[in-house]
């Protein structure tokens, strides 16, 4: 399953007084099992360009390719994109509706004409993948769920689509730091264990830079930089000039070395930076530094 | 999404054109005579008159056309019912007939004069917020019923309604077409079916609206509750409305037409 994005360019409201360029000649592609961290400040474009993805918009000018296929065709039919990518937008429980969770998860599989025993399984499965207890929660109302949970129920009632690639825009917004870190917990899972293809959006380095393999980072509606996590967090005074930064423990080496100790500056996972400050710390101990 | 594009009713551009730099209450009290004059007109001539002051306004606010006829077209069904039911209506001379149904000239002109005025009343109505922003409407709105106040009229709360409605307006097309989207990537179709199934459809997006729509709504009482908001009573203004010299001669120019167009045509 891979996206291939080439020459797109959209324009909101074209051809009115409020013409708003939002996206200039993207080209970038998403390999099959990828998890690819989309990074850019607000307005940078990242939301309109996953809402390409999945066909909710069509470029102004430009193709987009889904496993080799033009979805940007005429006549293309979108509902079997929209299985096959799947879409949690920016503050997903809002978009919940149902009287009970099990309905509310059910919507997206029963709209694909699955119904009985088979709609039963896939809600149940869906729920699992986002831990919550199928028997336990599926005939609570969602709306009596605490926030971390509603969100849970929105991503599973995308998850029940059973797409191979899952676009989240921004999960972790208006989180507290352990409803953030459970829930990119289970975006590593999903990718780990269920092999599914997944796309970040976020304007946070520090969600990024744990999970992601592969970043894309934009600015005006352009792409800014690509690569890897190394490569992205090496170009700091960059990533500082267009207000995005670097993790915090990438800066604090950064930092270390300046001021003239001996330590890499491409770290940006905790563990990482711990082995080098231990090193270091270890180094001064014989008295070498 | 294609469906709210094409929206102008309440749309303002923004402006420096004679019209734009109008006080709003002048240009209240002028669409409201228009539309009292479109409603006494009963010849083409008066009409003709009439359409000549809309497009002179038109182009004294240096808009482009198209926006001000924009607006006629979510109207176009309710026109051309209205152009047909009297063209085909009317008894009087017939002038043709296919099977039952007859064309009178009665009907004819009849018919033609209704749809202009229709068409007319739209175009000067938009006019009016084209150029008119709606924080400018809402004070002139306020300020024109302050006289009614001692008749248990209240102004300031119908304004302060109007404007929180018209602020919300856009707020809550975006927010439409977010959770259309998000149900739309769950596999969910607005656009098929018989009504009985679109209605049903729009059930997952009807309910997060409301929701969205009462928290927000919770939320701003709080916000002007916590500015010590406490309605009318000794608020004073940001902006105050001021009647310059143009406003008395436009007023003065807009009643004299008026009566001489309804007088005569």
């Amino acid at each position: 399953m891979s996206i291939r994005v080439e020459n797109v360019s959209y324009v909101y409201y074209a051809q009115t007084p409020m013409e708003k360029h939002a996206l200039y000649n993207i080209n970038m592609t998403v390999e099959d099992g990828e998890f690819v961290g989309l990074i850019g400040h607000t307005g940078s474009g990242k939301s309109t360009l996953i809402q390409h993805f999945n066909g909710l918009l069509k470029p102004t000018s430009g193709k987009i390719f889904i496993d080799d296929e033009d979805i940007t065709k005429r006549k293309m039919d979108l509902r079997s994109i929209r299985t096959k990518v799947g879409m949690v937008f920016q503050y997903p429980e809002h978009q919940l509706f149902g009287e009970t969770v099990y309905e509310d998860v059910a919507f997206g599989p029963s709209n694909l004409g699955l119904s009985g025993d088979a709609l039963e399984q896939r809600v149940s499965e869906a729920l699992a993948m986002v831990d919550l207890e199928y028997d336990q929660c599926k005939m609570r109302s969602p709306f009596a769920l605490s926030g971390g949970q509603k969100r849970r129920v929105a991503i599973a009632g995308v998850l029940a689509m059973k797409p191979k690639v899952l676009i989240l825009d921004e999960p972790t917004a208006g989180l507290d730091p352990k409803g953030r870190d459970e829930i990119l917990d289970q975006v590593e899972r999903l990718h780990q264990e269920w092999k599914l293809t997944v796309i970040l959006v976020t304007h946070s380095m520090e969600d990024v830079a744990r999970l992601a393999t592969r970043l894309i980072v934009m600015n005006h509606g352009a792409i800014a930089i690509e690569g890897t996590c190394k490569e992205v967090f090496r170009q700091a005074e960059y990533l500082e000039g267009v207000g995005l930064g670097i993790p915090q423990v990438t800066s604090l080496l950064r930092e270390l070395n300046k001021r003239g100790f001996d330590v890499v500056t491409d770290s940006y996972t905790l563990d990482d930076a711990e082995k080098e400050i231990v090193k270091l710390l270890e180094l001064k101990e014989h008295g070498n530094v | 999404m294609a469906m709210f594009k094409n929206i102008t009713i309440g749309q303002y551009i923004p402006g420096t054109s004679f019209i734009h730099r109008l006080d709003p209450r002048t240009k209240i009290i002028a669409a409201f005579l228009l539309i009292i004059l479109l409603f006494m007109l009963r010849s083409f001539i008066g009409y003709g008159f009439a359409a000549l002051f809309i497009f002179g306004i038109i182009y004294l606010s240096r808009l482009p056309i198209i926006f001000v006829l924009r607006g006629i077209r979510p109207l176009l069904i309710i026109i051309l019912l209205t152009l047909s039911l009297h063209i085909f209506m009317t008894e009087g001379t017939e002038i043709l007939r296919v099977w039952f149904i007859s064309i009178t000239i009665e009907g004819l002109s009849r018919g033609v004069m209704m749809g202009l005025r229709l068409v007319l009343l739209v175009m000067g109505t938009s006019l009016l917020t084209l150029t008119t922003s709606p924080i400018l409407l809402t004070d002139g709105i306020e300020s024109l019923l302050k006289p009614l106040k001692r008749i248990g009229v209240p102004a300031h709360e119908l304004a302060m309604m109007m404007t929180i409605a018209l602020r919300f307006i856009p707020t809550l097309l975006e927010e439409t077409e977010k959770i259309m989207k998000a149900q739309m990537a769950r596999g969910a179709d607005f656009e098929s079916g018989n009504v009985f199934q679109r209605a049903k459809n729009l059930v997952p997006l009807l309910v997060p609206l409301f929701i969205s729509a009462f928290r927000r709504a919770d939320d701003l009482a709080i916000a002007m509750e916590a500015r010590g908001y406490r309605g009318g009573e000794g608020r004073t203004k940001f902006r105050e409305l001021k009647f310059a010299m143009h406003d008395v001669y436009s007023i003065v120019f807009v009643i004299g037409f008026v009566l001489i167009i309804s007088l005569f045509f």
